[in-house]
């Protein structure tokens, strides 16, 4: 009876020599090419890649060794040829390469396909995760490439020589210094955190209820009304302005003659209301379709069991739909957050929101300030969602749920 | 509650069962409090109906108050024209009479009015403004209504109340014109009396007293036009009659010369063509203009081929967010089939990535891909330092339609992943599974199992992607140069420099009209309830 | 003699204070401007000088400027005036005063007189462009360009713009006519002197836009003050236009390689207009403000903080060096004789006259 052998182990070696020895080439065309010798480059790429393919896996069993030893190898050659810059880049280089090694020789590029998958599959798979890492870096690298820009010495979007070459000259706070000093930048911030945060519980709110009354099963003129919720997100925002403007200047002047209340307030009032419903579609989107899903005999459940439809929405209901309610919330949050064209003209001065400053920011004198003002606003983002996810970790293993 | 009611009758009861349940039993079928069933549904389907509006309601005034109906007056700007009628109002009613399709200008009514409004616009301040709504439609009218306004109160018309005024003193005295106007004269003397009424409203909106101003030369004129065209005069009173003989014999003041002398374009037909095919209130002239038409005296027709620019404009908008939907899709997918496959704890640390872009503003993502792709930019420095493109060969990746694709694209992303990834992440992955063991090769079973799961995410994520791009300015506007600017970059652009508001409103109208029909498309192919967004 | 006239403003400006509070000035009040550099030299040289002596007025900023006929002319149709202080170009000043948008000023009456005693009217001269409109500088439209990139013969004429065979790659020019079409005619061969009258036939505006049709796929076109600085700072064109001010603190502020070249510079002027149907109080205080800020000296302390002229020829020996630097302001004004050796002087009857024919055109032309 033979035994069930199952494949776990590393390639043969002559496919990892042609597989680093390959990616050895291409690195070295590319860097041969930055010094103007491409063919070299190719040559001498393919043959340091083979030769590292065979000595990390035969001779190197400990990986952080091999590794590290790689990097600093690179690193010192980078530094002979090109000074800082060049071991930085010689760094980089050998510590792709020395990954790569391993990867590829130990096996590890099938940790993630099934034991069955052929090798065909296999490179498939890894090749799709390849271009869902080349999207993912799509994504972010915009932003990663302007946040250092908000340490220029300069007040332009440029990278200075200086900065190239790290030289701590061509870095200054400065831009950091004008926004925590600006009582303009600040005022921006104070708005943006007062109007943001009361428009989306107003379209939260509002929005919940009225997704709630569209989803029981007979209601009258759905689709029109639903036409009109929605109306906020499809009408173009330049319109919106300007006919809001019209109608919130009446509203504006009727609170102030009529009424009485003072001027400022009114104005945090037309801001508000005009946030919050450009929101409301968000909120209204998301909700409904977390209601599509929402089993109703849980509602006649708990009617049968004797509670009344208040306490049956806040006890039943809203528990179920709240992850729809709160992601609407974030795109209604967000939606006030970075709206810049309504703001513009529906608010005054003494309301601009943090994106009313950026925008005068940009368009009048460029300065990266308003890249300070998104780098910080990038590390709190980051903050919160590293606290939400750890949070949800914590309570999960509180609950003895496995990790889903 | 309507539920139990609605529980405690026969689950499932079709309106034919419940008829031959009404013919087998004798009587009405009851409900548990005695009421007939057919009675307590229809009351329990009433109660319902209210209170799903009752909850609807408060949102929905609050959005048709503060949105729509804002919207909608904008919107009708695109139609109104009030400007023409309430600037020039006697040169709108005499022009009205007059044949467009002849050749001769205008005759001495039209002038005697024309020169009578542009003396009330002027004072007012309106006159310029009607040039430049004028001159949308024939170039030349804002300067030529400009050059005339300066004129106007120079004109020699200052002749007539010398003339009137030595035939008879009293008609220096404003008290006696208004004592005559006020009496049978003001039916003998129609555009003297309508003046006379501007001048008395004219007077109290400055808060001054008409009988303290001098009688102003328009008013003369008009006095000597009606006194000249026919005024029934006689018996009114005696000092008119003296006038009205006297003015047949008095030196007249030829007023086409005088606009002529103003401005030369006043002598040209053309414009009181255009005057009086734009004096309705209500014009389609925006609308035309806004699909590269013109509204002439003799109907509708094509600009001239080098304005004709809304057409390549709304072509190249729906064209452009196309290709930002199609792309935002190809990227979309894979990222979020990944992202709901992968164990969530990677997931939501991925879903950082995601969201990440989504926080950042705006501006500072557009500003961004200004770094990135312009020629000095990141992406060329890079390039070129790998060598692989020439310095002197740099890539032009920005102000061009490239620009606005990637950059809208970047910004698009977060709202085609979300929606993709809330559908396919509630598609159990056993179904693919099962598929695959029942034989189906890898490609068949994501093509005809998973897929067709993950369209309503396609769907929700495309309509969502699409309509946001439609209507998009900012970022075009920064990175799109001039190939790369939509159709919204131009009303905003009437709004904000060149004024013309009517037009934008009728861009805007057809923009939206567009919109509209697709979200009902997709209304009707998808179903609105399916969107998801997160 | 200067301390004295300070002094003696400090002491006009301390009794008017006093007495005005007795006729109940507004204490707020919202002034728009550009923004920037701009709106800070308005602030040290006009605001802070003013609040100091007037502690209980309160100033918010808006950056508005841009768009201030469109605002101006919402607001008066939905009757909610939310500005107190206008600073527009005399164009747009033009414009709102003609359509009944901005107050009408009587300079003598209600301006202060210059210090060395000539009447505001006098004193202003020919910056008085319209009624409604109270200068305060002067400033040019101008080209900058890379001084490392235009090779060993830097431009030294307007026409280097057309010239892309001595001068090749981008450049940069404002996304309005204005300046566009004069450079455009000067350099086709038209002499100086008839542009105007060439421009107003239509032969001559497509004559102009034929011309800059020559270079229309190397323009980057800009919509904002800032955009021309940033372009060069970046290398991204070799010259464009933008306002001097810009170039000035580019180069003397930021030390970029950027030269300017003051050939057929457009001289433009920029001040305040005051909306129409502002109630008593708030017309008041903005009336007190002005009165101060567009004295000789303030206009004057303007140019420490930018390279604008002073609208008052008795401010411009006043002129001293720049707050920071310590340089020179005098031969960095666009009126300084060394400088100002070939000027066109923006025409704004004509372009009141004749805005709305060109821009259609323009934009038409460039949308295409």
């Amino acid at each position: 009876m033979s035994e069930l052998v199952i494949k776990t182990g590393r390639p043969p070696m002559n496919f990892t020599l042609l597989m680093v020895g390959g990616f050895g080439l291409i690195l070295g065309f590319l860097t041969g090419n930055v010094v103007g010798a491409p063919l070299i480059g190719l040559v001498l790429g393919a043959a340091v890649g083979a030769g590292l393919g065979y000595v990390l896996n035969t001779m190197v069993p400990k990986k952080a060794v091999g590794r590290w030893a790689v990097i600093g190898a690179f690193a010192l050659v980078g530094l002979v040829f090109g000074g800082f810059g060049g071991a930085v880049g010689g760094a980089l280089i050998g510590a792709v390469l020395g990954w790569f090694a391993y990867w590829v020789g130990r096996g590890r590029y099938r940790d993630g396909v099934p034991l069955y998958y052929t090798p065909g599959q296999t490179l498939w798979w890894n090749s799709f995760l390849f271009i869902c890492g080349a999207i993912f870096v799509f994504l972010i690298t915009p932003i990663l490439v302007v946040l250092p820009l908000s340490f220029n010495a300069e007040d332009f979007f440029t990278f200075t020589p200086e900065m190239l070459r790290l030289d701590p000259e061509g870095y200054s706070l400065k831009h950091y210094r004008d926004f925590f000093q600006t009582s303009d930048w600040q005022l921006a911030l104070k708005n943006s955190l007062i109007i943001a945060p009361i428009a989306t519980v107003i379209s939260v709110s509002l929005g919940t209820l009225a997704a709630i009354g569209l989803s029981q099963s007979h209601v009258p003129f759905k689709r029109p009304i639903m036409a009109v919720l929605i109306s906020p997100m499809i009408v173009p925002l330049i319109i919106s302005a300007t006919g809001m403007f019209f109608f919130y200047s009446t509203l504006g002047n009727f609170l102030e003659d009529s009424v009485g209340l003072s001027k400022s307030f009114v104005g945090y009032v037309k801001v508000i209301l005009a946030h919050a419903v450009l929101g409301i579609p968000f909120v209204i989107i998301t909700v409904t379709a977390t209601l599509v899903g929402f089993d109703r005999s849980l509602t006649r459940a708990a009617a049968n069991m004797g509670a009344d439809p208040v306490t049956t929405f806040f006890r039943v209901q809203m528990p179920l739909i709240l992850p729809g309610v709160i992601s609407g919330g974030l795109f209604a949050f967000i939606t006030s957050f970075d709206e810049v064209v309504v703001v513009l003209f529906v608010g005054s001065a003494a309301q601009k929101t943090l994106p009313w400053q950026m925008f005068i920011g940009l368009r009048e004198q460029i300065s990266p300030t308003i890249l300070a003002v998104a780098t910080i606003l990038v590390c709190i983002s980051i903050a919160l969602l590293a606290t939400l996810e750890i949070l949800r970790r914590r309570s999960e293993r509180l609950r003895g749920m496995s990790p889903g | 509650m309507t539920d139990q009611t609605a529980g405690t009758a026969p689950a499932g009861l079709s309106p034919d069962e419940a008829r031959r349940a009404d013919a087998a039993h004798t009587g009405p079928m009851l409900a548990a409090d005695g009421t007939p069933l057919k009675k307590s549904l229809a009351r329990a389907l009433r109660r319902q109906k209210l209170r799903a509006l009752a909850l609807i309601a408060p949102l929905l005034i609050f959005v048709l108050v503060t949105f729509v109906v804002p919207i909608g007056d904008m919107l009708l700007r695109s139609v109104q024209n009030g400007i023409v009628a309430d600037t020039l109002p006697e040169t709108v009613e005499t022009l009205s009479d007059w044949d467009h399709d002849g050749t001769a200008l205008p005759g001495d009514d039209v002038w005697t009015a024309f020169y009578i409004d542009m003396w009330f616009a002027v004072e007012r301040k309106e006159h310029t403004r009607l040039g430049t709504r004028l001159n949308y439609e024939l170039t030349g009218m804002s300067s030529m209504f400009r050059k005339t306004g300066r004129q106007v109160d120079r004109f020699d018309t200052d002749v007539y109340g010398e003339q009137f005024v030595a035939l008879d003193p009293s008609w220096g005295q404003p008290q006696s014109w208004a004592a005559m106007l006020d009496g049978p004269a003001a039916d003998a003397l129609p555009l003297t009396a309508r003046t006379w009424e501007r001048w008395k409203d004219f007077n109290a909106e400055e808060g001054d007293k008409v009988l303290e101003e001098d009688i102003p030369d328009f008013l003369f004129t008009a006095l000597y036009h009606d006194l000249t065209h026919g005024a029934e005069v006689e018996g009114v009173s005696d000092r008119l009659s003296a006038a009205k003989a006297a003015a047949a014999e008095f030196e007249p003041v030829d007023l086409s010369a005088q606009f002529a002398d103003a401005d030369e374009d006043l002598g040209n037909i053309d414009v009181w063509k255009t005057l009086q095919l734009y004096s309705p209130r209500v014009t389609s002239g925006y609308f035309a203009n806004s699909v590269d038409m013109q509204l002439t005296p003799d109907g509708i027709e094509a600009r001239p081929e080098n304005q004709q620019i809304y057409g390549i404009l709304f072509k190249r908008t729906l064209f452009m967010s196309l290709v930002i939907t199609g792309s935002c899709i190809l990227l979309a997918y894979p990222v979020a089939w990944l992202l709901s496959n992968l164990p969530m704890r990677t997931a939501n640390l991925l879903m950082i990535l995601v969201l990440l872009p989504f926080w950042t503003s705006l501006l500072v993502r557009t500003s961004a891909w200004k770094v990135m792709l312009q020629q000095q930019g990141v992406i060329n420095d890079v390039l070129v330092w790998l060598g692989l493109v020439a310095d002197d060969a740099r890539l032009t990746m920005i102000n061009n339609q490239f620009g606005t694709i990637v950059a809208m694209t970047h910004i698009l992303l977060p709202f085609m992943i979300l929606p993709m990834y809330s559908v396919m992440s509630t598609i159990p992955p056993s179904y693919l599974r099962a598929a695959k063991s029942l034989g189906a090769t890898n490609w068949t079973a994501f093509w005809r199992v998973y897929f067709p799961q993950s369209v309503p995410g396609i769907g929700a994520g495309s309509i969502l992607v699409f309509i946001l791009a439609i209507g998009y300015y900012i970022t075009p506007e920064i990175v799109g140069g001039n190939t790369g600017t939509f159709i919204s970059n131009r009303i905003a652009y009437h709004i904000s420099s060149s004024l013309n508001w009517g037009l934008a409103a009728a861009l805007g109208t057809i923009l939206l009209a567009v919109v509209l029909v697709l979200y009902w498309a997709y209304d009707k192919i998808v179903g609105i309830d399916n969107v998801k967004l997160g | 003699m200067k301390t004295t006239a300070s002094v003696l403003a400090l002491a006009a400006v301390a009794f008017t204070g006093v007495a005005a509070s007795a006729q109940d000035m507004a204490n707020e009040m919202t002034i728009v401007s550009w923004g920037g550099a701009y709106q800070k030299s308005q602030l040290k040289a006009y605001v802070e000088p003013y609040v100091a002596a007037h502690p209980e007025v309160k100033v918010v900023w808006d950056e508005s400027s841009a768009e201030a006929v469109a605002k101006l002319r919402a607001m008066n149709e939905a009757n909610n005036i939310t500005w107190d202080l206008v600073d527009v170009e005399a164009a747009d000043a033009i414009r709102l005063c003609d359509e009944g948008l901005a107050k009408e000023i009587d300079f003598d009456g209600e301006l202060a007189a210059g210090d060395d005693g000539s009447s505001a009217t006098d004193d202003f001269g020919e910056s008085i462009v319209s009624d409604c409109f109270i200068p305060q500088i002067v400033f040019s439209t101008t080209v900058g360009y890379r001084t490392d990139l235009v090779g060993d013969t830097p431009p030294s004429d307007i026409c280097a713009i057309f010239d892309l065979e001595k001068y090749p790659g981008k450049r940069s020019l404002n996304k309005r006519p204005l300046a566009n079409v004069e450079w455009a005619l000067l350099c086709d061969g038209v002499a100086k002197e008839d542009i105007y009258e060439v421009l107003a036939t239509p032969e001559g505006q497509d004559q102009a836009l034929a011309k800059l049709g020559t270079i229309k796929d190397q323009v980057v076109w800009w919509t904002a003050g800032a955009d021309t600085p940033q372009l060069l700072a970046d290398g991204e064109v070799v010259m464009g236009s933008t306002y001097n001010g810009r170039l000035f603190s580019a180069i003397a502020e930021q030390n970029q390689p950027i030269g300017m070249l003051w050939d057929a510079q457009m001289l433009d002027f920029d001040g305040w207009i005051v909306p129409e149907g502002l109630d008593a109080p708030r017309l008041a205080r903005v009336m007190d403000f002005l009165k101060f800020a567009t004295d000789s000296q303030r206009l004057a302390d303007q140019a420490k903080w930018i390279s604008y002229g002073p609208a008052r020829a008795s401010s411009a020996s006043l002129v001293s060096t720049h707050a920071d630097l310590g340089i020179e302001m005098a031969p960095h004004m666009p009126t300084d004789p060394a400088n100002a050796k070939n000027v066109f002087v923006t025409q704004y009857e004509f372009w009141a006259d004749y805005r709305d024919d060109i821009d259609a055109k323009f934009q038409a032309w460039l949308a295409q």
